[in-house]
């Protein structure tokens, strides 16, 4: 039985957008730039800028919406917004 | 991932669930004629190692429904058979059959003409089981995955037809698909070096015309442009001696099916 070819296989597909860790958190204040800062759900303060498919939708975000912020494993420190919750 | 190296008594239980795989294959062939239905083909796969120690691979991987895949003309592979689809004169039929047994898998496939096929249908299968006998004669330790893969590749567009990319031969032992995957195309001289103790089952699907796949659903996939395609397949362990195709008794040389 032959094996269907995959080779975007998860995890080491190489591209770090894959192997962010996505979590829940509020939106604290809106900085220049579509930068903000949002507070994670473990109290942490991070710096978030809106994902390129958000902005290009238009999607709004004001303080104290939540939010998804999708993080890279290599610096905590910044993230990504990628979903505003209603 | 690793690659698995195995060891000589590995192989032999490999060998053991290769031969019943043989056995199996060897009688089906002798059974295709026009009439038969693909489903009488999997009845008899059936009747044949019931009793028999080990198991059929396919029945339940991923949820696929039977012991055999039989893909018909335009079929490239994973066909399931059906009590409707009868073979007729001037079609070709790829079996593919594996077993497990003590934990080792073994996998092996034909393609077998019913009755008198056309000559340019010939060739496919004549060219398709040459590709196969050009990559096991590659698969010697210090060889290059590439190697085995190109060998099949030059041999197939050399003689007008093209290889399948979605689907790949694989590494094969204690899970029937494992590292690493062989594609039927490749640069000579790149990929992973053979080892001896490596065992893939070697499988080239080729078309007669494009090289493009459909997929008719989860399961079977055809030719885009429907033209017939031919798959050869057997498990083949690297040793010291060269290539020992595992699915095919050791008194049996000469071409590989």
């Amino acid at each position: 039985m032959a094996k269907q070819f995959d080779d975007k296989k998860k995890g080491d597909s190489g591209n770090p957008k894959e192997d962010a860790i996505e979590v829940m958190a509020t939106v604290i204040e809106p900085l220049p730039n579509a930068m903000f800062r949002v507070e994670l759900e473990n109290k942490h303060q991070v710096l978030a800028h809106v994902s390129g498919k958000m902005r290009k939708n238009f999607i709004r975000i004001l303080a104290g919406d939540k939010v998804a912020v999708e993080l890279s494993p290599y610096d905590l420190t910044r993230g990504r917004i990628v979903y505003r919750y209603k | 991932m690793a690659i698995h190296l195995r060891s000589a008594e590995e192989l032999e239980k490999m060998h053991r669930a290769g031969l019943l795989v043989h056995e199996v294959l060897a009688t089906l062939r002798k059974a295709v004629k026009p009439g038969i239905t693909t489903m009488d083909l999997e009845k008899l796969a059936e009747e044949k190692i019931a009793g028999r120690p080990g198991k059929a691979a396919f029945k339940g991987y991923r949820g696929y429904p039977c012991v055999l895949c039989t893909s018909v003309n335009s079929e490239i592979v994973h066909g399931i058979p059906s009590p409707r689809r009868k073979l007729r004169e001037g079609d070709i039929v790829s079996i593919d059959f594996g077993m497990e047994v003590d934990g080792y898998y073994a996998d092996s496939a034909v393609t077998v003409p019913v009755g008198q096929i056309r000559p340019e249908v010939q060739k496919l299968l004549e060219v398709t089981r040459e590709s196969l006998d050009r990559a096991i004669d590659k698969m010697r330790a210090g060889n290059r995955l590439g190697d085995v893969g190109h060998a099949v590749q030059s041999w197939v567009e050399q003689n007008g037809f093209s290889v399948v990319r979605e689907f790949v031969g694989h590494g094969i032992g204690t899970k029937m698909h494992d590292e690493p995957n062989l594609p039927n195309y490749g640069d000579a001289g790149h990929g992973a070096r053979l080892q001896e103790g490596m065992v893939i089952a070697v499988e080239p699907m080729v078309n007669a015309g494009r090289p493009e796949v459909r997929m008719r659903d989860e399961w079977v996939a055809e030719t885009a442009d429907g033209s017939p395609s031919a798959h050869f397949e057997h498990t083949v362990a690297i040793t010291a001696n060269g290539p020992w195709i595992l699915t095919r008794p050791k008194e049996l040389t000469g071409p590989s099916w």
